[in-house]
């Protein structure tokens, strides 16, 4: 059993959602970021669809109460575990196992706002097929609540065997989110369309798992055909864009229909890594083809696959660390000698 | 039909086949999405995950790691010229209590403001609501918010141009020709004209939904009193395996 000590705001259950019911107006949900999840989870042997905890910036707190837990942390940030007397402090992207009695606390998201634990044989019941907490509804999770304080979560205890690490996949280089225009991009003058694509948007404070408000240059719908649509279906990553002109994308838990006309979406390849930032960040967006966009796809697909078949025991990772550490510091020495030769 | 595809991403594809509330748009989705569902059964149209259907489109959204968007798009022509066997079964028809206006702390608190917009007072708004059968056209947004049709031209009104960031669960709502009920509290843009006490989506439930498309409903004005006897009855009710089907005043056709 797995205690919740501290949970911060949102943190929840998620696994990949709960596809299938968007004709009844039930969202996916599911974790803003999968491929972290699948990460965490593999570094365990759960299956890569398992539940897991997404929490938000303020942090996590969990303690293993009667028997040892093997966790595993996907994200950037770093925790500490803290035991009678002692502190040890680890970077994610690797499994942890606590002791009975001993807490993990992972720290903010050092970039974005999302960070994953997995728990290895963890236990929580499906609703239509899922774990993924939809709060407002009252889906999945424990008791279809997001995790407060004293919240337990059942897993099988640790059988024992090494900690495993993974290389940390490359972190975001900023580069635009790509994004296909439409369904209702003939809503929108040229100027606005050529704005969307060229300025940059921040992340307002009004981001959570349902949708996240942009702040930049006004878009405008052409006056002839209005600022309302006769409602029709949305998806996870519509970019909507109501009377005011700021859009809005929506996420994991965004309403199934809408009212609003829709510029463009964003690719799926690119969705979570928008869905992670944090309030405050700023984002560009690039309009690319149909074909582009599914050759992504497949090419995020490729790049986790790769990560999780290098999945190995963190020694060999730690060497692998210390070789990088040794070769960054010959270069520099190199550069310096060379200057010295001058 | 005349249809035209509109990209919404590499996940999904809508077909439009017109924007409005018309029944011959809705006749040509429902056939679209029966058709497609057949093709699906019969092997067809693989890495499709769910069709959508709304008033006037419908949505199919798929797996790109298992289909192209050449693929659905070939499907979709394939079925849209495919016989078809549509439900022809008329929909099974509800009376829903409504306590109008704001005798509540979360009751209608637009519907002074809507009656003015309209030239009426908010009796005749009440009086004008509360006639009206009206048809559950889709279901959308939250997990059971009925999309219901048609309020006559004289109350028709956009949504309001700042949407709420709260609106309390049970609120009875309009917009444009369209009403509502949020099942959920939840952000939303339309004018909230009073508030019923049903529960609308459980889990529990075995058609998790308590409405469906087809359905019709009629409206019953209650006093606050009644309202808060139903809330505290229902409660239990979103929990149990039992919707409130004694709101259907024709069980017989219930299947």
């Amino acid at each position: 059993m797995l205690e919740i000590v501290s949970a911060g705001a949102m943190a929840s259950i998620q696994d990949l959602g709960r596809p299938g019911l968007r004709r009844l107006g039930v969202p996916r949900a599911g974790a803003l970021q999968p491929d972290w999840l699948r990460l965490a989870n593999a570094l365990l042997g759960n299956d890569e669809d398992a539940p897991a905890i997404e929490f938000f910036a303020g942090g996590l707190s969990v303690r293993a109460l009667e028997s040892p837990l093997r966790l595993a942390l996907a994200g950037p940030f770093a925790a500490v575990v803290v035991a009678a007397g002692s502190r040890r402090r680890l970077e994610s992207w690797r499994s942890v196992t606590l002791a009975p009695g001993e807490v993990l606390r992972c720290g903010m998201p050092v970039a974005g706002r999302v960070g994953y634990v997995a728990l290895a044989g963890i236990r929580v019941a499906r609703q239509f097929g899922s774990a993924s907490t939809y709060a407002r509804a009252g889906l999945g999770g424990l008791d279809g609540k997001l995790l407060a304080p004293g919240a337990r979560i059942p897993a099988t205890a640790c059988r024992g065997g090494g900690e495993r690490c993974l290389r940390p996949p490359p972190a975001g280089d900023g580069s635009p989110i790509r994004v296909l225009l439409g369904p209702q991009d003939d809503y929108f003058d040229a100027p606005s369309i050529a704005a969307f694509l060229s300025a940059p948007y921040r992340v307002s404070p009004a981001a959570d798992r349902m949708g996240m408000r942009l702040q930049g240059a006004l878009l405008r719908h052409r006056p002839e055909r209005g600022v309302e649509i006769t409602s029709d279906a949305t998806v996870p990553g519509s970019i909507q864009v109501p009377a005011q002109g700021q859009p809005m994308v929506l996420l994991a838990d965004g309403q199934t229909a809408g009212g609003y006309p829709k510029i463009a979406t964003v690719i799926s390849a690119d969705l979570p890594r928008l869905a992670v930032m944090a309030p405050g960040e700023t984002v560009r967006f690039a309009a690319v083809s149909v074909a582009a966009a599914e050759t992504a796809a497949r090419a995020r697909e490729a790049a986790l696959r790769a990560l999780i078949d290098d999945i190995g025991p963190c020694t060999e990772f730690a060497g692998q660390v210390d070789l990088q550490a040794i070769y960054a510091a010959n270069l520099v020495s190199g550069v310096v000698d060379a200057a010295g030769d001058e | 039909m005349s249809f035209r595809f509109l990209n919404a991403g590499d996940t999904a594809l809508t077909i439009e086949f017109g924007d409005g509330v018309e029944r011959r748009l809705l006749a040509a989705v429902s056939a679209l999405d029966v058709a497609l569902s057949q093709a699906i059964a019969s092997g067809g149209l693989r890495g499709v995950v769910e069709t959508v259907p709304t008033f006037r489109s419908l949505t199919v959204i798929y797996d790109p790691l298992l289909t192209s968007r050449a693929a659905i798009e070939a499907g979709i022509r394939a079925a849209l010229g495919a016989p078809v066997t549509l439900d022809r079964r008329r929909g099974r028809l509800w009376q829903l209590p409504v306590c109008y206006g704001d005798q509540l702390a979360a009751g209608g608190p637009d519907l002074g403001d809507l009656a003015a917009a309209c030239g009426l007072t908010p009796a005749e708004v009440v009086r004008l609501h509360a006639s009206l059968t009206c048809e559950v056209y889709m279901l959308g947004f939250l997990p059971g918010f009925p999309f219901m049709g048609d309020l006559p031209e004289v109350l028709s009104r956009p949504r309001r141009s700042e949407p709420r960031l709260r609106v309390p669960a049970g609120s009875v709502a309009t917009a444009g020709t369209l009403t509502a009920i949020y099942p959920y509290e939840s952000p939303g843009g339309w004018h909230l004209i009073g508030a019923c006490p049903l529960p609308l989506f459980s889990a529990a439930w075995p058609q998790a939904a308590l409405l469906r498309p087809g359905d019709r409903v009629r409206w019953r004005a209650i006093e606050v009193a009644e309202y808060r006897q139903l809330v505290a009855e229902m409660a239990e009710r979103r929990a149990s395996p039992w919707p409130p089907r004694e709101f259907l005043l024709d069980a017989a056709v219930d299947g």
